[in-house]
This record gives C-alpha cells, sequence and structure tokens, in this order.
C-alpha cells in the first residue's frame, strides 16, 4: 500500500478514528507522519498506537462536560482522560468502567481479560460474570466483591472521607461528599439503575 | 576471577537464519500511585525503591541505571541495542533501568507504566522469554501486588495494553520477501489475525536491513499462551515463506554477486554511513546463511549490527562524534571484524 499523501513511499503508518461513530483511516509514509507532526525527538523512532487513544472516544456531550466526578484515587474526571488519552491510575477504570469500557472494546474487540491471574487475587473464573456491569465503581481490591452493593460503596467512600478529613484533603472531601450525595439521594430512590450512576 | 555472561545478541538461537531474536515485555502497575506520567518526582522514587525491594528475593543480579543520569548517547545506545524503549530513553530523572549483566533481562521502572518487564533471546525462543517473564513477574508480584482486574486483566497507562499487558515481539530479516515486494501484503494479513509487523525501531520507522519486528497487537480477552501460540504460528509460515523466497533467489546468478559484491565492499570500505551499512550487511547475513560465504558465523553479522549504530559507536568510544568520524570509525570495526 503506498501513501495516500504524497503516494511515493510505502505507507508504513496507519491511523484510524472514530468520531461520533464515523471511522476514517489514513495510511501514511514514515515522511508524511512525521509533516503531519507525528514524530519525536528521535527522528520518527516511533509513536504508538496509545497516542491516538484518546481520539476514540465520541466527542464529550454537555452532560459529561458538567459531569464533576473525580477519580477518588489521582482526582481525574472523565473529560481529563478523553481530553490527554491518559488514565490517571489504576482506579479510574473502577470509577469510570462503564464509559471507558466502549473504546476499550474498539481496540482489542473484546472486554473480558482472560489469561495470567496474579496469585494475590482469588480465582473467580467460576463465578458468573454480570452481564450488565451495576453500580459504576467497581473496586479492583480482590478481597471485596466484584460489583458491591450501593450501601457497600458508601460505606467505603464515608471512610475514604474521613481519611480525607483526618488528612486534612478538602478538594478531596469535596469530591467524596457530592459523591456520597448523589448515592444518597439519586439513586437510593431507583437502586436497580445502578449503571446511571456517573450521569 | 568470573568470566563475564557473554550478552543475548552476541549468541545465535534456534532459525537464527530468519529469527535474529525473540523478546516478550510485561507492562505492570502498582495500585496506590497515579500512573507515570501524572506522578510527581517523590512518587517515581518511591515506585523505583519498592520494585528494587521486590527484586531481593530474585537469584540474578541487576544493575540499576538512573535514567536521569545518563547522557543521551548511552541512553540511546540502549534503544539501538533494543534493551529499552525510546520513549524511555527520554524519561530522564525518576526512571530507572535495571538490567542484567548478559543485558537478557531488563526492567524499565517508570517507563509508561510502573514497570515494564523485558525478556530478551537470540533467535525464535518465545517459550523461553515468557517462562522467564512469567516466572520473574510472578515473584515480584508477590510484594509489589499488581494493579489487577477481574474483568480488564492488569491495568495500564494505556488502555492498548489492558490485560496481560504482553507484547511478545520477533526480530526477523526478510530479504526474500521484501526483495519480491510481499511484505505490505504481509502487514496486512497479520493485521487481521491480531499482530503487527513494523520496521526495526518500531512504527513509523524505514526498515533498515530488511529486518522487520512480527508482535501481537491486541491484549484483552487472549491469554500468553493463544498469543505466543498465535505468534509462533504466523511467525512459522514467514519463515517458510522467506526460506522458499532465498531458494528462488539464490538459483540467480545475480543472488550470488550480490552477496560477494557486499562482502568486498565491506571488507574495503574507509567510510560506512549506517544505512549503506544495513543494506551490506543484510546482503551478507543472507549469503552467510545460504551457506554462500563460508567461515563468517551469523553471530558476527548479529554482533556487528549491535555494534556499529552510531549512539554505540560514540558510547563504545566515550564521546560524541560528527557523522564523518563515525562512518570512519564503522568502516574500520567492520573491516577487522571481518578481515
Amino acid at each position: 500500500m503506498m501513501c495516500q499523501n504524497c503516494g511515493k513511499n510505502p505507507a508504513t503508518t496507519h491511523v484510524k478514528r472514530t468520531v461520533n461513530g464515523k471511522t476514517a483511516e489514513w495510511h501514511l509514509c514514515a515522511e508524511c507522519a512525521a509533516k503531519q507532526g507525528l514524530e519525536n525527538m528521535f527522528g520518527g523512532l516511533g509513536f504508538e498506537l496509545g497516542d491516538f487513544w484518546g481520539s476514540l472516544f465520541a466527542e464529550p456531550s454537555t452532560r459529561e462536560m458538567a459531569d464533576t466526578l473525580r477519580c477518588p484515587g489521582c482526582g481525574r474526571r472523565f473529560q481529563d482522560i478523553a481530553q490527554s488519552g491518559k488514565v490517571g491510575c489504576a482506579q479510574c477504570y473502577t470509577t469510570f468502567y462503564d464509559r471507558l469500557l466502549p473504546s476499550i472494546q474498539r481496540i482489542h474487540g473484546k472486554t473480558k481479560h482472560s489469561g495470567k491471574v496474579p496469585a494475590s487475587v482469588p480465582d473467580t473464573k467460576a463465578a458468573a460474570v454480570p452481564a450488565v456491569p451495576a453500580v459504576g465503581a467497581v473496586p479492583s481490591a480482590p478481597e471485596e466483591p466484584a460489583v458491591p452493593s450501593p450501601e457497600q460503596e458508601l460505606k467505603k467512600l464515608r471512610a475514604q472521607l474521613e481519611t480525607c478529613i483526618q488528612q486534612q484533603q478538602y478538594e478531596q472531601c469535596a469530591v467524596l461528599r457530592d459523591r456520597i450525595r448523589e448515592l444518597e439521594n439519586g439513586e437510593a430512590q431507583n437502586p436497580k439503575k445502578g449503571e446511571t450512576n456517573h450521569e | 576471577m568470573n568470566k563475564p555472561r557473554e550478552k543475548w545478541y552476541r549468541q545465535n538461537g534456534a532459525e537464527g537464519d530468519v529469527v535474529i531474536s525473540t523478546r516478550v515485555r510485561l507492562a505492570r502497575n502498582l495500585t496506590g500511585v497515579p500512573f507515570p506520567a501524572s506522578m510527581n518526582p517523590e512518587q517515581k522514587q518511591s515506585v523505583v525503591e519498592a520494585v528494587c525491594a521486590a527484586l531481593q528475593p530474585v537469584e540474578e543480579t541487576f544493575q540499576l541505571a538512573d535514567m536521569g543520569k545518563l547522557s543521551p548517547r548511552d541512553a540511546l545506545s540502549l534503544v539501538e541495542r533494543h534493551l529499552i524503549s525510546p520513549e524511555f530513553a527520554r524519561s530522564g530523572a525518576g526512571s530507572a533501568l535495571l538490567l542484567t549483566e548478559d543485558e537478557g533481562t531488563a526492567l524499565m521502572v517508570n517507563e509508561e507504566d510502573h514497570l515494564r518487564l523485558q525478556v530478551m533471546r537470540p533467535g525464535l525462543d518465545l517459550d523461553g522469554a515468557y517462562e522467564q517473564a512469567d516466572r520473574l513477574d510472578t515473584v515480584l508480584d508477590e510484594t509489589l501486588h499488581f494493579a489487577f482486574d477481574q474483568r480488564l486483566g492488569y491495568l495500564t497507562q494505556c488502555p492498548t495494553n489492558l490485560g496481560t499487558g504482553m507484547r511478545a515481539s520477533l526480530m526477523l530479516h526478510l530479504p526474500a520477501l521484501q526483495e519480491r515486494g510481499a511484505i505490505q501484503q504481509l502487514a496486512v494479513t497479520v493485521s487481521k489475525l491480531g499482530l503487527t509487523i513494523r520496521g526495526m525501531y518500531g512504527e513509523g520507522t524505514k526498515p533498515q536491513g530488511a529486518i522487520y519486528q512480527l508482535s501481537n497487537q491486541v491484549t484483552l480477552g487472549i491469554s500468553e499462551r493463544e498469543a505466543i501460540d498465535n505468534l509462533k504460528g504466523i511467525a512459522a509460515q514467514i519463515i517458510r515463506e522467506e526460506r522458499a523466497g532465498r531458494e528462488q533467489w539464490k538459483q540467480n546468478p545475480h543472488f550470488e554477486d550480490m552477496v560477494w559484491r557486499s562482502l568486498g565492499l565491506l571488507r574495503t570500505a574507509r567510510l560506512l554511513t549506517g544505512d549503506e551499512f544495513m543494506a551490506l550487511m543484510s546482503n551478507l547475513r543472507v549469503g552467510v546463511a545460504m551457506g554462500v560465504i563460508p567461515g563468517i558465523p551469523l553471530e558476527t553479522a548479529g554482533a556487528l549490527i549491535n555494534d556499529v549504530q552510531p549512539a554505540t559507536l560514540m558510547a563504545a568510544a566515550g564521546r560524541d562524534m560528527e557523522p564523518a568520524e563515525r562512518d570512519a570509525l564503522r568502516a574500520r570495526i567492520v573491516r577487522e571484524r571481518l578481515a
């Protein structure tokens, strides 16, 4: 395949971008990819698929932009991740699981791990995996069940709030307080629709 | 006195006529610390210390290199020898490299992920490289308890590595397939099978010396074993095609002529640019593999390819050099080794 831009060199760089469900593909040679700003200080020693990951998200809706939910681990909001293409910490995957899932599926074609499980994690292969992830924030901590009830979630958040108050991390306290209120009010009335948590 | 252990890239391995080397890399992260892109210097330091402490029960000895103290030429030389990624070479202070004496096992701390555990082997040895990486990963996890989710597997900064976090790759010498113009077609085919084929130093680079990297792309929903078997199966087919192409090519009188001319130039040139060297060396390597040129082992070709890359030349000399000076030094080393 030749470069779509210059038509002179073989295309070595393939870029696929999906915005609002519309997919566009480009096949570029090293030179043209470099001209597009895809070069680095080593003279095009390579960029990775991950650099484009942020562009796999649809443009965030106004509702999403107004979303104030922050990851308790690193303080990032979902739109920070979408804009930078970088997940802040391991806990972000728990906090924003539902919203990260579509782009993960687009990258890998699958969404369920198969392979090595660390010895420290109990093997729950036999346990059924819920088809619909219930409450959004699912802990990765091995000692907890895969999907906590809103009560468990609240208990955990209150404990985190307690710690934050002791450590005088007031910004984080505000985040946790908002999340606790969300759970207490909105979701308590409609516990079965836990997946709408973040919205 | 102990004899220093031979560097892994000075050895020839299984299917060495086509497969130059094997690499298995695992991406791992700690919980409770932000991913490297969001870390402060203290957090970076704590991760380096945690990894060093977790290595205590491991029998092998690792040398620690602070990336912030390494000169750019030394860092780039590590890239040229495929021991670290280009991104890691410019990571600077807060990142560290732990390397075994044979340079076959490398731990990059605070690269894109907290830990990139990499095992390299000469020739085709996916099972051996994975077993070694898996063993080390298991020992480290006892202390570090890597970030893991039942559904998404090992959690990584970039979602492209979620799941096994494993990237297995083979460095292949494919002059016959390149000569036939078959690489583009091959790239399209392997991409449909969840693999990718790229130039020697990764995506976006022009292939040098007909050397290509074949690696798995998908890491979620496919086990380490399945990904390795998949890669093995496709590699076996590529090796067969390349060998068949070489046999056919050898029938052409131009093949023998090309190989001997290349050796003549390499043995006599006073200036060799990197590009010219790689093109001639590729011709020589296929000639050696096909038995056209006796007396030069494949290991010599492999070691030369590693030793005369620009930054590696300067790192060995301990000083920076202008391109013309490097070309002269490169030509001298090549003449001496092929004499």
